[in-house]
């Protein structure tokens, strides 16, 4: 191609300034993208993605620099540009999109003016940009564009608040629209909107795109073509088919291989992870940035930084041994733990936890909210149940409710072992407290930053076990040992560890009791994907050893197939779906389960057709009547029951041994019309 | 298993003492913090060893030497009785530099416990409990202590304190109380609620050590408002013991030769309340900064 490509990095190297000491955060990167192309950046935290980012708008934060290379935009040097050169580049020909949309938008002024100002900002009369904003934002799809722009943002959902940063970003058809985890915290439906609306909104303008994404498999389906960053270095690049189907670096096969993908099991296969964690800030290289996790290395990988190999025509990666990559042995953490069982457990499979019409209303403004709605589950010993569902769906509630940390509604019944457990925490005895535990979604927040991680687990097992503390802290040094906490960090405070290691030091504190259930509330969420590999690792081993059963909550539908025997997919408080994990991933499905499931964009490429789900969420304070999908259903129409499902609620049913439905449509006709 | 982790407590506790290192130099960089602690750790050093340097008791009376400028022997003169400035400021010291301490420990530890708890149960208790609180708060301080010393006892400095101390209660309070309702909501909480922790430890041990800095700050703003008071109620001839060396006595008993050119007796003792309020100010700003609250 000979046309000017868009946005070309050369050789870009970009400095922090961290407490006066300057640490290399890009090493060297060159990309280039051309005009209506999209090409994609992934890489774990830290490796630099946002940085490239925002360098390419020449907007580093203010102790960033650019310390070598060049930002050709359009062939024209961005990093030799006047500041309002640059500023002038931005109100026209860039644009961003940020991850969190709501943060995004000035909260105290109406959507219509927020939008109409990037219009004035080009001179335009206020009549006109209004006007211009109503079509910005038809153009987005949101459908009624009028009530839209007379609301200020906290009146929108996330998925609608990111349709409208996206329509501000567009509105000046910009030449190069940059995108920062556009998605990332959105729900898996939503997440699919936007997407489609990105594609076609690209097809439409032929705006080259930089979109930057953790998820691989967002990436898969977005981009053309693919960069790997890893410790500030492009480590990888390729069209995206050959970066999936030939990744030739370690680091991105490496992965690739840790994440659950379609079909793994916790019962036949064990993650790959990958060793070690990934290097400090600005931490200094001779050779390639990946040899201290690497499987391959030699003696030369220390010595010197591989020039980039090519590896097919529109492929390089930065490896000695990239012929050798797809062919790497496994990384497998093989260690085992050790956490002595106390007591000997009835056999796997039978009841342990038994929840019977658990039911939770808050009042709110004078009006009843059902958060959960009459939910029954069981869970068996040494079982996984998978609770799954979109934001609000009340999968934490009912976790609270369990636990006793909310008390649930009169009616409700938590049967653990046989025993009716009180409502709240403090009328439960001592070992049924610690009989239930559970690992919270961000370990900074669960773990006091001002106690040592030691403190933190012995006071678990003193006060559960009934231990004294020279007992306690010695059970605590060995949990954590097991756990793979280094010695050397337990008496360290929850701030100086990484994600990873303060997610194993809440699993600690969560085993500290001898639980007969954990709660595992979206615990790697927050953690990259090889760390969650090895945290996913870590429960099963877990599980194995001593029985113990998990209820996972989890929005990745990939980890919770992974971990999961049974499966419960809720919405709106309720239970629509309730079965083994085959049963449920496996189909016929519920429509929503269904929805769900194609909504998720797989690092497979396989092509499934999403089933959308029509409109919002509804409130929980005002649910639909009848069925409460009904306004949303993609499998309603044309079903022949559209009278029930509008008018009566319908009953969790057994459509097949095991397998519980929430849905008038008969189960046949379900099977039949999703194989079609 | 015992050598392995006593060497990992060695290690990090050389870890936890590098984090309170960063921390003291960002302290020992901050222009603010180290005068403010210049100047009060002099005030402190003079309330202990102040009777040592006096160059005369505070009330000895020279009748040769009756309102006497500064001089090498009398360094901040003599007032109308012939007793030494410079003697009497430093005498002073010692119950100002006592009396607001005590009242803003004693404040902070009341408004501090009823902050937590507040904060912590919420709903009625904590409704209640503010509405009383801002009840107290809206009677302007002077009034209140003013009508309290006159109804107990005037002249006692250890009732001042404790006045002092009930009306700074409810600001200290309101501030704890803002930062636990955010702490309580954190997930460490439910997590010793889970370990069946009883409430006050949840209250003392979990929480409190994480809303200590903005304590902290309070703490400082307040002791310049109680030497603030202190000053301004012994001024006004309340609050002290009758015939203590105190500086706002010492002001009140001189002001009105300030207009026969007669200014050193009312000048030092008002530079030193000056300096001491101020000296804690400069330090509540350094802590505000280097703790970001």
């Amino acid at each position: 191609m000979s046309t000017t490509p868009s946005l070309e990095l050369r050789n870009l190297q970009v400095q922090y300034a961290v407490r006066g000491i300057k640490k290399d955060v890009l090493r060297g990167v060159s990309f280039s993208i051309a005009p209506g192309e999209a090409y994609g950046l992934v890489g774990e935290s830290g490796c630099g993605k946002s940085t490239a980012a925002f360098a390419a708008m020449r907007y580093l934060p203010r102790n960033g620099k650019i310390s070598g290379g060049q930002i050709l935009f359009e062939g024209n040097d961005m990093t030799a540009m006047s500041a309002d050169e640059v500023s002038n580049l931005r109100k026209s020909a860039i644009s961003m999109v940020y991850q969190n949309p709501i943060a995004a938008l000035n909260p105290t002024v109406r959507i219509g003016d927020q939008v109409a100002e990037v219009f004035e900002l080009l001179g335009e009369s206020e009549s006109d940009a209004m006007k211009h904003a109503a079509e910005a934002l038809a153009r987005v799809q949101i459908a009624d564009v009028d009530s839209v722009m007379r609301r200020y943002p906290h009146q929108l959902s996330g998925g609608m608040a990111q349709r409208v940063v996206i329509a501000m970003a567009l509105a000046t058809n910009p030449r190069l629209l940059v995108m920062d985890e556009p998605t990332t915290g959105l729900d898996a439906t939503v997440e699919a909107e936007v997407l489609d609306l990105v594609r076609d909104l690209r097809r439409e303008t032929g705006t080259a795109v930089l979109f930057i994404s953790h998820n691989l498999g967002v990436i898969r389906h977005m981009c053309d073509r693919v960069g790997v960053l890893y410790a500030g270095s492009l480590v990888e690049q390729g069209t995206t088919e050959e970066i999936f189907n030939n990744p030739s670096h370690p680091y991105t096969v490496g992965l690739l291989r840790c994440i659950p993908r379609g079909g793994l099991h916790k019962n036949t296969d064990r993650l790959d992870t990958i060793l070690g964690t990934p290097p400090a800030l600005g931490a200094k290289f001779d050779g390639c940035v990946f040899v201290d996790r690497c499987v391959l290395v030699e003696d030369r990988c220390r010595a010197s930084m591989p020039e980039p190999a090519q590896v097919g025509p529109q492929h390089m990666a930065r490896c000695f041994h990239h012929d050798k990559a797809q062919s790497m042995p496994r990384a497998i953490d093989a260690v085992q733990v050790s956490v002595s069982a106390p007591a000997s457990r009835p056999t796997t499979g039978t009841r342990l936890l038994d929840i019977d019409h658990l039911s939770k209303a808050f009042t709110q403004e004078g009006r009843t909210v059902r958060v959960v709605n009459d939910v029954s589950l069981s869970v068996g010993v040494g079982e996984t149940l998978g609770l799954v569902g979109e934001s609000g769906a009340g999968k934490t509630t009912i976790a609270k409710l369990i636990l006793g940390l909310t008390g649930s509604d009169n009616g409700s019944n938590v049967v653990l072992d046989g025993k009716t457990l009180a409502a709240t925490l403090s009328k439960r005895d001592v070992a049924d407290v610690g009989a239930m535990q559970i690992v919270f979604q961000n370990p900074d927040q669960a773990l006091n930053r001002r106690h040592s991680v030691t403190r933190i687990v012995s006071r678990a097992v003193q006060k559960l076990r009934g231990f004294n503390s020279n007992e306690s802290d010695d059970r605590a040094h060995e949990l954590l040992s097991g756990m793979r906490v280094e010695a050397s960090l337990h008496s360290a405070r929850p701030t100086q560890l990484s994600g990873g290691l303060k997610q194993r030091v809440a699993i600690s504190r969560a085993f500290a009791g001898s639980p007969q259930l954990v709660v595992c509330d979206e615990p790697t969420s927050a953690l990259d994907v090889s760390v969650q590999a090895t945290i996913l690792n870590l429960l099963v081993d877990l599980q194995k050893q001593d029985g113990t059963s998990f209820i996972f909550i989890s929005h990745d539908l990939g980890v919770v197939r992974y971990i999961s025997d049974k499966i419960a997919v809720l919405y709106l408080g309720r239970v629509v779906e309730f079965g083994d994990s085959n049963q449920v991933f496996g189909g016929p499905h519920h429509p929503y389960t269904e929805a769900l499931l194609s909504s998720v964009p797989n690092i497979d490429g396989s092509v499934r057709k999403r089933i959308p789900l029509a409109g919002t969420v509804p409130s929980p304070s005002n649910p639909p009547s009848g069925c409460v999908l009904n306004p949303r259903c993609p499998r309603m129409a044309g079903s022949g029951v559209e009278g029930l499902c509008t008018t009566v609620e319908p009953e969790l049913k057994e459509v097949e041994p095991g397998h519980f439905m929430r849905c008038h449509i008969p189960f046949d006709q379900l099977r039949a019309t999703q194989q079609s | 298993m015992n050598t392995s982790t006593s060497a990992a407590r060695s290690k990090s506790n050389e870890e936890r003492k590098t984090i309170r290192a960063e921390r003291l130099k960002l302290l020992r960089r901050n222009k603010a913090f180290l005068v403010g602690a210049v100047i009060l750790g002099f005030w402190i050093f003079i309330a202990a060893f102040g009777s040592f340097i006096a160059p005369h008791a505070y009330d000895a009376m020279d009748f040769m030497a009756v309102s006497k400028k500064p001089s090498s022997r009398y360094l901040f003169g003599t007032n109308k009785l012939g007793q030494d400035v410079f003697s009497r400021v430093l005498a002073g010291t010692q119950l100002i530099v006592w009396m607001s301490f005590t009242a803003t420990a004693l404040g902070t530890i009341v408004g501090g416990s009823l902050g937590l708890a507040a904060g912590y149960f919420k709903g009625w208790f904590d409704i209640i409990l503010m509405r009383i609180l801002e009840a107290i708060s809206a009677i302007p301080v002077l009034i209140v202590a003013l009508l309290a010393i006159a109804a107990l006892d005037g002249q006692s400095s250890s009732i001042t304190v404790g006045v002092i101390g009930f009306v700074f209660a409810p600001n200290i309070a309101r501030t704890v109380r803002a930062a636990v309702l955010s702490e309580a909501e954190l997930e460490y909480v439910a997590a010793a609620r889970l370990r069946a922790e009883r409430t006050p430890h949840i209250l003392f041990k979990e929480i409190l050590p994480n809303v200590l800095p903005p304590i902290i700050v309070e703490f400082t703003v307040r002791l310049g408002y109680a030497i603030f008071a202190i000053a301004t109620l012994s001024f006004l001839g309340a609050g002290v013991e009758t015939g203590s060396p105190n500086w706002g006595s010492q002001i009140s008993e001189n002001w009105a030769y300030i207009f026969s050119n007669i200014w050193w007796p009312t000048l030092f003792p008002a530079a030193a309340i000056a300096s001491l309020a101020v000296s804690v100010n400069l330090i509540s700003d350094g802590l505000l900064e280097v703790f970001e609250v």
